[in-house]
Order: structure tokens, then sequence, then C-alpha cells
């Protein structure tokens, strides 16, 4: 449970950004690049339980930021209520929610989380954030509110609950408070092929229409994962597009010599489980931030990233917004790379 | 893919021909929760072959304790059906896929038809919990050949009362789809499983009527029907596999240990899905999943249920 020794000063991921990771989160950071060139790929595995300590040990990994990027994700609730949605037809998958996420935490990280049932009356008990309540499952007048709100506050990452019908996905449900520049009052009640409607170039439909082939018959017990991943300009969850004027003119403030404080690695943990009593899927969205500086204590992945970024492509640069901030960011991570060959792999040294 | 192991705990003979199965989990444990409509795929170990086939979950979803099966003895079995008549006792083990739902009544129906033909009641035995559950407005009309052939009637009138409606074709009742659709309001979903003629009519009458595709809803999983011998080229890994004229082109992949994804095994979900690249005859399409436009083509085929007359089909695998 080493990931879950918390540091004693709170963090923040706004204002005077104090956020930081320990030498122990950098070094199980998901680094996504295997190899010095970036390549668009579909990516998906099953996922599975992964190494003891990496992120991928537990279906919903919770690690040393868990109690402050809670209350960053209360922040950005209490500003703007919108980033939390749910139909009414989606009561049953909001208990799915609840149920796998609670039964999830409370075996992973049995020192935190407690979860007792007696039939339908069920006790959680979240010992790092101080909530204890008693409830009878399905009845959702018996919980402080919704279930998936309430359990969407206590687990890290954003959270899309997608209703499965005619022959499609809508996103029926959702709890964004940490996305990559999309909105979900602007997406909530959107079949598959409307939401990704911006994208692009066409013959990426191809890959969308396969792509939801294969998450319709995602199967109950067979989740799935990959990883995406961007940039962010200080260590900011909050980089929706309601709030751009707070963080996006900080993308031109970004110079050679403040890029490896302020520009982060930001990297997707998506994943993706069938629900049972509803049908629907959760897509789970876990963010992990890393600033240059921190990637730099990895040679090999400072190397590697120098590489990837210098060489993407410009449609990409453009699409991941970093093109802004792409000059300053390769000067300073040249000064990190001597070109020694590096052998294929994303483990660190 | 994963499994579920289970024990046969209890054995029953639901009507003529059919027998209900309870399954609990061989750890004795909780079994997986799962929402009305779904089946379980139930692998028969039946002596060197193992069968796969489809079955309906017939329990309430919220009961975790056990799962329930119905199995009709199929007169011309190609060994599933007489293989859990004749070999499955009490106690027997079986591994079964995780629960699979194809056939999800609609969240946002007004009001939901359900409709069944004989053995064809089985989805709707766990439907018909979660509708009550969030308490839906729908209807459940039940054609069987005989009170003999019909298994589940007394519980379902328990638990359903005037929502459920017989029509015992032996005293005269037959179910009339279009009279019976002509009167539903806008917004209304119907569900079908039965006979093949039976889902015919009600998807022929639903179009004649002018409801919207999306609100017609049917599960029909196909038994691989039989054919002649032929072989089967694996492009990619350079191999070939004889298909037996009783065995469908899954089945024989499998045997011979090549991994291919499936899920219903009987036509519906799409999700065996493999591309032809070349035969030397013809494809003969028994799945609900291609369109037109794509058997015409003939560049894909479902393994698990189509065959090809022909010597030799390539597929790139």
């Amino acid at each position: 449970m080493n990931n879950l020794a918390y540091k004693l000063d709170a963090e923040t991921f706004r204002g005077a950004y104090t956020f930081h990771n320990s030498p122990a989160a950098i070094r199980r950071f998901p680094f996504p690049f295997d190899q010095d060139h970036y390549m668009y790929s579909v990516n998906i595995e099953p996922h599975k339980p992964g190494a003891q300590g990496s992120v991928y040990e537990h279906p919903f990994d919770i690690d040393e930021h868990y109690a402050d990027e809670c209350v960053d994700k209360w922040a950005t609730l209490d500003q703007d209520r919108g980033r939390y949605a749910a139909l009414p037809h989606m009561m049953d998958a909001q208990w799915d929610f609840l149920e796998l996420t609670m039964e999830s935490l409370a075996r992973d990280y049995p020192a935190q989380f407690k979860l007792s049932k007696h039939g339908e009356r069920w006790t959680w008990n979240n010992l790092v954030l101080g909530i204890e309540d008693s409830f009878v499952f399905g009845d959702a007048s018996t919980l402080p509110m919704e279930p998936f709100e309430y359990m969407g506050r206590q687990v890290q990452g954003d959270f899309v609950l997608l209703d499965q019908r005619e022959g499609t996905l809508f996103a029926d449900a959702g709890f964004i408070t940490s996305q990559a520049d999309w909105s979900l009052a602007f997406d909530v009640g959107m079949s598959w092929h409307e939401w990704h409607g911006p994208v692009p170039q066409v013959e990426k439909m191809g890959i969308m229409d396969r792509a939801l082939k294969f998450l319709m018959s995602l199967q109950q017990g067979s989740p799935v994962r990959r990883l995406n991943w961007t940039m962010t300009i200080n260590p900011r969850l909050d980089t929706s597009p309601e709030h751009y004027p707070e963080w996006g003119p900080d993308r031109l403030k970004v110079d050679a010599g403040n890029a490896g404080e302020k520009a982060h690695l930001r990297v997707e943990l998506q994943s993706l489980f069938r629900l049972p009593r509803s049908n629907a899927i959760l897509f789970s969205i876990r963010c992990y931030l890393m600033s240059l500086e921190e990637m730099a204590t990895y040679p090999r992945w400072v190397k590697r990233f120098h590489r990837v970024i210098r060489d993407l492509h410009p449609d990409l640069l453009e699409y991941k917004g970093i093109k802004v901030y792409h000059e300053p960011v390769v000067a300073w991570l040249s000064q990190h790379d001597d070109g020694e060959a590096l052998p294929p792999g994303t483990q660190p040294e | 893919m994963s499994s579920l192991k289970v024990i046969v705990s209890e054995i029953d003979e639901a009507a003529e021909g059919i027998r209900r199965f309870t399954l609990i989990a061989a750890d004795g444990g909780e079994l997986p929760g799962f929402s009305g409509g779904s089946h379980v795929v139930v692998s028969m170990p039946a002596g060197p072959r193992t069968y796969r086939n489809a079955y309906s979950l017939l329990s309430p979803p919220s009961d975790r304790r056990n799962y329930q099966i119905a199995v009709r003895l199929q007169e011309n079995s190609r060994g599933g059906s007489r293989f859990m008549h004749e070999q499955v006792k009490i106690g027997t083990a079986l591994d079964i896929s995780w629960p699979v739902n194809l056939f999800a009544i609609s969240r946002v129906g007004r009001k939901h038809i359900l409709v069944a033909g004989g053995i064809g009641i089985t989805p709707f035995m766990s439907q018909v919990h979660d509708l009550l559950r969030n308490g839906a407005d729908f209807e459940l009309h039940y054609a069987f050949r005989s009170p003999r052939h019909a298994g589940f009637v007394g519980e379902l009138q328990g638990l359903l009362g005037g929502r459920l409606v017989c029509y015992d074709q032996s005293q005269g009742l037959m179910l009339d789809t279009a009279i019976l659709l002509a009167r539903q309001p806008l917004g209304t979903h119907v569900y079908v499983c039965g006979p093949g003629g039976m889902v015919e009519a009600v998807r022929n009458t639903a179009s004649r009527l002018g409801w919207p595709e999306a609100h017609v809803h049917h599960e029909e999983f196909l038994a691989p029907p039989v054919g002649e011998p032929f072989a089967i080229r694996l492009r990619q890994s350079a191999r070939v596999v004889e298909v037996g004229a009783e065995e469908s082109m899954l089945e024989a992949m499998e045997a011979a240990g090549v991994d291919v994804p499936y899920l219903c095994r009987g036509g519906a979900c799409g999700r065996c899905e493999l591309e032809v690249l070349a035969t030397d005859g013809v494809i003969e399409h028994h799945d609900h999943y291609l369109s037109e436009d794509e058997r015409r083509s003939g560049g894909k085929i479902m393994p698990c249920v189509s065959r090809a007359k022909c010597s030799f089909i390539e597929l790139n695998l």
C-alpha cells in the first residue's frame, strides 16, 4: 500500500499548483511510449490485474494524490453542477457503478475503505475522507445523493455510463471534472457517432465503427483498457472548455526555461467495464500528470519523450493542443537527449 | 475467454421435453449479477467433442445464489440438448460463460410488449423481474401448442396476474400479431422470441404498421445446420482445418486449437465474424447478422452457424 502513503502537505491542482509526484509515484507512472515514434493505434488490451504496485494492480487505482484529487473534484463540481449528469433511465447503471467501485476499493485497499452488507443494508466507510453512510442498496432515497455522484466523488478519475440500445452506445450519464477539453453538458445523451463527430479525418470512421462493434460485445468479467495521452500546462485536472479562460492563457507562458516545471505529460488510463444489472458500460478515465522535470529523473523516458514530441505529426500537435508551446518544450527536452539508442519498451531504468 | 465453474444442484421437468437446470457456483459463493434477457454459453464435453450452446437465464437477476436454464430436447439434436438431457445429473460440474445480454429491454421505451412462442419464453423469465422492479408498463403474450408443452405458466401467472396473456393452440387460441400491435400507443417496443415464423410475423407486422426498426427486438439462436465436409485454409497461420458434416466451422477450428472469438454461437451477435479471402464454392449464410450487401460481397462469414458448399474456403486468420 506504499502508493497510498499520503504526503503531509495538501497539494493543489489550481491556484499555486503545488501538485507534485513522489519518487515512488514517478516510478509507477504509466509512461505510454514504447518506441521513439508515436503512432495512433487502438491499443486495447484486457484490464487484467498487473504487477504489484503498478497502476494496473487493481481495477481502480488509488494513489498518493487520492484525497487532494477528490477535494479538487468537489471544487470543480461546486462551481459547475453541469459536470455531473445522469438521465433518469440510468438508475440501474448508477447502482452498478456504486457496487463495482465499493466492492473493488474495499477488497483492494482494506485499510482505507470498508464495506459491510447485511442483506440490502450496506454500510460504507471511507477512512481517508472520513465518510460513513448506511443505506439500502437499490433505494436512492437512503443516500445523501444519487449513487453515481456519491461514489464518483470518492474515486479518482472521470466516469461515463454508456447505455447500449439501437445498435449503438449513448453517453447517458457522466461525472466529468478532469477532462482534456471536452464538455459533458454538450455530449450527454449523444450516441457513439455523434460524440466522435468532431474527429477530423473521414478514414477514422472505419476505426470508430470497429471500436463500437468491439465495445458492443464487451463482456462482464472481461474489462479492457487503453492508454491515451496529451500534454497539459501546469498540473491542472480541470482543463474543460467551460473554464478555458482559467487555463488557456497559461499555454502561452511556456518558455525553454520554465518548460520543465510547467509542461506535464498527461496520461489517461481508460478502462471499460460491462455492468451487470443495467447491461451498460462504464467508461473510466483515470488521469496521471508528470512534469518534464519529474520525467527527467529517468533519462530513458525523457530522451524518448523528446523524440516523440519532436517528430509528432503536425495534425496531432494541433489536435492535442501542443502546437503553441511545441518549440520551447522541444528546446527544454533536447538538453536531456544525447541521442543514445534506446531499447524498445516503456519501463524506466 | 473467462468462464464460470458451476455445479448442477437441481433438475426438474418444466414441460414435456423441457428440463430446467439449477446451477450454483462451484466455489459455493455468489454468481455474477446480470440483466434481464441475458444468456450463458454452456460447454458440454461430449466425448472427444465439446458442444457449446447458448441458454437464456430464467432466474431473477437479483438472486445471485443460483442460475437457472431450460433446455428443450431437440428432435434432431446434434448432441448439445441430448447431452444436457441424458448425461447431466445433479452434481455434474459444467463450465459456463459469464452472462451476455443480446436481448435487453430498451430503457427508454414507454411500453413493452413481450411475445413468446414455446421455449422462446426463456429470455422473458428474467426480463419480467427487471420490468416489475422498474415499474415498467408491459404485457407478456405467451403462445404454446398445449398446456403439456408450456413451461412456467403457473409461476408467471403468480408473478404477472393480468399482464400475462396465454394462447393455448390446442384450444384454438391463436395470437394475432396484427391486432396486438395495431392497438399499441406510440413509443411501444415489441420483443419476440420463438419459432422463425412467429419472429417473421411480428417483424413484418411491425414494419407494415410503420414501427421504427429500433422498437422491434428479436432473439433467435440458431443451431448450426449440417452440410457436407470441406476444408478451411487459414492464410495467416498457414494451416488447414477439416470441417465435418455435422460440426460447425467454429467447432472445427476450436477442436484444432484455433482461437476464434465468439459470444452467442447462434448467428445473432456478430462477434465471430471472419474475413473470407477465397473459396471454390458458395458460402451458405445462416446467420441473422450480416446485411444483404455483405452476403452478396462474399467477403465475410459467421463461422458459428454458416458454412460453405465447396472443397475449400480460405480465411484471413
